[in-house]
Formats: C-alpha cells, sequence, structure tokens
C-alpha cells in the first residue's frame, strides 16, 4: 500500500503533539494553510496561530519578532516565495539576528509541475544555504520528516526545513527511523559508488542501487537530508573508497547539494562527483512525475547514468 | 529629568553624535539629528527598559527600523547606561569593532539588528503579538525613516497591525521629508501621509518632531488609545540643529570638514543656551 501522508502533513502532526503542552509553539502561514497542511492546526490551536495574508515578507518578520520574545514560531509558505521574496528577511531577521524561527519551506522544487518557474523552488537550497547561521533540511520522508522536527523543536536556532507537496514512498519505518540531527543516514554500504541524495530524491537513489545491485555494482547510499551542515565525516568515510561518486537532487545545477559535495570532495579528497539535478534553465512542463522522468531524476534514470559512467 | 532639562540635554547628546561622527569617520549624521528628539524622549521617558533588565520578558521593545540613524542610537543608548561613550568613540567603524554603522544585537539593549529598511515594522508586529498572546504589558515601539515608506513590506505589516488590533504599539515616522536623491515628494510622494495611515486603521497624531513637549504629549496619548495601534507622524528637520546641515539633503552620510565641525559646535551651543533661557 503506497504512503498517502505527505511530509507537510507529517510536520502538521508532529507540531500538534507538541502545542498541546508547549503553548510557546505558534504556526504563521502567508494565505498556505491549505498547502502547507496546517489546517487542522489553525482548528485546534487558534490562539497560536498566526495568518498574515499573502505577505511572505511581513510573515517571517513577524516570525523573527515573535522568536525575539521567546515564541517557537514555524512559518509556512511555499519555498519558491519564502526563499525569495523574504529572502531578506530570512537573513536579517533571523539568520542575522539569530531569531529561533523555523522557515517551512512547502511544495518545494518542482512540486507545483505545470505552473511554471514562478512556483518552482529549483534555487531554495543555493539561496539558504549561502546565508551564514542558518541550517538547511530536506528531510526524506514522512518519517525522518517527524524526527527531524521532534529535534528542531529541542533548539534554539533558526532554520530552512523543504518539504514536497507530494506523498513520498516510504524509507523508513515508524519504528525503524534512525536519525540524528546534522547526521547523514546510511541506507546501505557498498563498494562501488557512493550515492548521495537529499530530499525526495533520496527514494530512487535508493531504488537505483537495488537496481545495480542485481547487476553487480554496490552502491553506499547517503541520505543527506542535512545539506547544511552538511555530514563532511560521513561523506569522506565513504567517498575515499568509492569508485565515483554521485549526487542527486531536486534543485538547480548549481550552488545544491552536488556543489556542496564537490567541494568537499575536491577538497579533501579529489575525485571524480557526477551531480544528477534540474538544468539550469525553465523546467519543462509536466507534472512533477514527469519532469523527474524527463531529466532522469528517477531509480532507472540515476542507474542508467551510473552504468554509463562506469563503462 | 523634565521636559525642559530634556531639551537642553539633547543638545550635549547632538554634540555626542557629532563627535562619533568624527571618530568612525562616517556616518548618517543628517537622519541622526532629526531622530534624536523622539529617540532620546522614549528612552529617558517611556521605555521601561534599563541595563539590567535587557532581558526581562516584561521589558518595552524597541526597534530602530531607519537603523542608519545608529550614531544617534549610540549617543542615546550611551547617555542611558547601555554602552560607553568613550569605548563607542574609540572603536566606531573600526576593524573588529561591535560598533558598527546599523544596529546590532550583540550589543547591550539592541533587540535586533537592522539596517535594510523596511524590517522593523514586521518585527514589531510579532513583538507585540507575543505580548498580546502571553498576556504581558509591555510596549513595542518602532521608528520608522519617512524614505523607508517606500518599501512593500512597512505596508504589509500596517495591515497586519490593524487586524490584529495591537494597541501596545506605537510607530514613529521621523518625517524630515528628504532622503539621500532628495525631496521625499519628488523620489516618491507620500501625502496625505496621515490619511494613508488612517486608511491602514492607525490612529494617526503629527506633531512637531523638534518638540520634546509635543512628542511626549503624543507618546502618552498613544498609551490611552484602545484597540488599535499609534503612529506618530514626527515632522524634523534633516539635520536639525545647525544651519550647516539642516534641510539639506547632501547631509544624509557625511562627515563634516574642520571647518563645519566648528561651526556645528557653535550652532548646537547657540541652541543650547537658547533652549536654557526658554520659557
Amino acid at each position: 500500500m503506497p504512503n498517502k501522508i505527505p511530509n507537510r502533513q507529517a510536520i502538521c502532526e508532529t507540531l500538534m503533539e507538541h502545542a498541546k503542552f508547549d503553548r510557546d509553539i505558534v504556526a504563521l502561514c502567508s494565505d498556505s494553510r491549505g498547502s502547507a497542511s496546517m489546517t487542522p492546526f489553525f482548528e485546534a490551536f487558534p490562539e497560536q496561530s498566526v495568518e498574515v495574508g499573502i505577505a511572505e515578507q511581513d510573515l517571517v518578520g513577524i516570525a523573527a519578532g515573535l522568536a525575539s520574545c521567546g515564541k517557537k514560531p514555524y512559518a509556512f509558505s511555499p519555498a519558491s516565495f519564502l526563499s525569495t521574496r523574504s529572502y531578506e528577511q530570512c537573513k536579517v531577521d533571523v539568520a542575522y539576528s539569530d531569531t529561533n524561527v523555523k522557515l517551512i519551506g512547502i511544495s518545494g522544487g518542482v512540486s507545483y509541475g505545470a505552473l511554471g518557474m514562478s512556483h518552482h523552488s529549483a534555487q531554495d537550497i543555493a539561496a539558504m544555504a549561502a546565508i551564514p547561521n542558518m541550517r538547511v533540511y530536506l528531510p526524506s520522508d514522512r518519517h525522518q520528516t517527524k524526527k527531524l522536527m521532534e529535534a528542531l523543536l529541542q533548539d534554539q536556532k533558526g532554520a530552512y526545513i523543504r518539504v514536497g507537496r507530494n506523498p513520498v514512498e516510504d524509507i523508513y519505518s515508524e519504528d525503524n527511523c534512525p536519525f540524528a540531527l546534522d547526521r547523514a543516514t546510511v541506507l546501505r554500504e557498498g563498494t562501488d559508488v557512493l550515492l548521495v541524495a537529499c530530499g525526495e530524491m533520496v527514494r530512487p537513489a535508493l531504488d537505483a542501487a537495488e537496481l545495480l545491485a542485481g547487476e553487480g555494482i554496490s552502491c553506499t547510499v547517503l541520505d543527506m537530508y542535512c545539506v547544511k551542515p552538511l555530514d563532511t565525516e560521513t561523506l569522506l568515510k565513504y567517498a575515499s573508497s568509492a569508485k565515483l561518486i554521485v549526487t542527486v537532487e531536486e534543485h538547480a545545477p548549481t550552488g545544491g547539494l552536488g556543489s556542496m559535495v564537490a567541494q568537499q570532495i575536491g577538497e579533501h579528497c579529489p575525485r571524480f562527483v557526477k551531480n544528477l539535478s534540474l538544468p539550469d534553465a525553465p523546467v519543462i512542463t509536466g507534472t512533477s512525475r514527469e519532469v523527474f522522468d524527463y531529466y532522469g531524476l528517477t531509480a532507472d534514470g540515476i542507474a542508467k547514468a551510473i552504468r554509463k559512467m562506469l563503462k | 529629568m523634565d521636559n525642559r532639562e530634556l531639551t537642553i540635554h539633547s543638545w550635549d547628546l547632538r554634540r555626542d553624535i557629532l563627535d562619533i561622527v568624527m571618530a568612525g569617520g562616517g556616518g548618517h549624521i543628517g537622519g541622526d539629528m532629526s531622530v534624536l528628539a523622539p529617540l532620546l524622549l522614549l528612552y529617558k521617558k517611556h521605555l521601561r527598559v534599563t541595563p539590567e533588565t535587557v532581558d526581562d520578558p516584561n521589558r518595552d521593545r524597541f526597534v530602530l527600523s531607519k537603523g542608519h540613524s545608529m550614531e544617534a542610537y549610540y549617543a542615546v543608548l550611551c547617555d542611558c547606561g547601555f554602552l560607553d561613550l568613550a569605548d563607542v568613540k574609540a572603536r566606531f567603524n573600526k576593524l573588529g569593532s561591535p560598533y558598527i554603522g546599523h544596529p546590532h544585537n550583540v550589543l547591550p539593549g539592541i533587540e535586533m539588528n537592522s539596517g535594510s529598511l523596511g524590517h522593523g515594522l514586521p518585527v514589531c508586529v510579532g513583538m507585540a503579538l507575543a505580548g498580546k498572546m502571553d498576556k504581558r504589558d509591555y510596549r513595542v515601539y518602532t521608528i520608522m525613516g519617512d524614505g523607508e515608506l517606500a518599501e512593500g513590506s512597512v505596508w504589509e505589516a500596517a495591515m497586519a497591525v490593524a487586524k490584529f488590533g495591537l494597541d501596545n504599539l506605537c510607530a514613529v515616522i521621523d518625517r524630515n521629508r528628504l532622503q539621500i536623491s532628495g525631496s521625499t515628494e519628488d523620489v516618491m510622494p507620500e501625502d496625505p501621509l496621515d490619511r494613508r495611515w488612517a486608511a491602514f486603521g492607525w490612529n494617526v497624531l503629527s506633531v512637531d518632531g523638534t518638540s520634546i513637549d509635543a512628542l511626549d504629549t503624543a507618546f502618552e496619548t498613544a498609551k490611552t488609545v484602545k484597540g488599535r495601534p499609534t503612529m506618530i507622524i514626527s515632522n524634523s528637520i534633516k539635520g536639525y540643529g545647525s544651519p550647516v546641515m539642516e534641510n539639506k539633503a547632501g547631509w544624509h552620510h557625511k562627515v563634516p570638514t574642520a571647518e563645519e565641525y566648528e561651526q556645528i559646535k557653535t550652532d548646537f551651543l547657540r541652541r543650547k543656551e537658547a533652549a536654557r533661557h526658554a520659557q
């Protein structure tokens, strides 16, 4: 039975569990509570909910003001708008002023499919990661999303969390979801290829490794949900012995996971790194599934690219 | 310190600002002079915060949204015991100094960083909302520049303040009518400013921004208004205090020459004497 719970819903459920006991948790939406799956929170906790209208700058500024007074704000907006329209507020009011605002970028990457480039966030990792004192997380499935949110509820620092719109097939289960904050999760170990993925690309990367295993190609797969701070230690541990390093991300080719991994590999153990990503161009029109197929960001596409490189 | 004494004292702080700008080799001196009266009055008489209570959850909050008027803010923070004036003068703008040209919240008494415009009001909405949520009686203040009002984020927050009925928030516009390129009315017209804010649901008070008495009355009035925020339009004079600088857009950011410095000092002393003899 395929999973029907998107990561955004896991965020809402986790916050609702904690908001009952922690009255400082505040959710803010910019006319985005439906898209964010946050309607149940707003209905259950009206005193802890703030609707600012379609005003992303205000969304983040208000959240920062709340945080400076001891609140624990979670600001929800489509990743495309949150990471661009309110970029300066993320930089100045959250990161620079060091406020405990959790920025939740919903419908990230190409979730909005045929709605076009205005609604795609293929630049958010690069933008957010470039800000000093800003952490960037792209959880892979609903179970990891819950673990991540529970960990972030315990700290007092700002962070950007990007999730997609659609349900992602489970990687972990409720009983088996190993998680340590800012440490990549090793999903499988192999000797030939190191596959590093984040967000919705972890599942196809893992499936590609399974396909390749049947052909005698063994892969390590890292779930690098913590894009910043990147888990360099785990990365280098596996990179030093791999014949090939491949990154997979739902992001433009510049400034994302691939760039960060390549920077570390280049500095510490130089070798070939292939970055599988969206293009440096508006993506082709289609559903997100069709877009992934077109650019080879699927299990088959990833396996095909690896076979070609190993030839 | 009563209002008359505060007015006289304000001329000493203008001298401090002048010296800070000279020491640092830069500063937004024109806006420093126009914003000083409401800023000083707030800290001396209205804001319930001291160097000992900067972490008290019940303290009043202030955000200098026109963050470039930092030299005036330094002068006031020093005068109120948050910072040391000699240290500020010695290190302002210097390599590795905490005293930069905009508010930086590593310093005691500064709540939030600013510098890019249009940030203060949204942040203050959050602070005021938190106060309402927690049923605390603190008040939240911000001062914006008039040129700053062209930023769209100001008007996003203007709507939100009214929506949430934040009567614990009082904002000030330093209405000196000049910005770096010239007259605000040429760059991006703002009049009728009072009607614009009133249309957004604010209680609007338009006062003489060089008068401590008039500003004091406005701040007191704002505390009595229920259900909506108050906007004080502080009609001020850029470069206030010396004909060398007054109403000249070129003094938005400028370091006086040695000759100008002497003249400005003399003008401040003359105005201080006039204030001392005023009834």
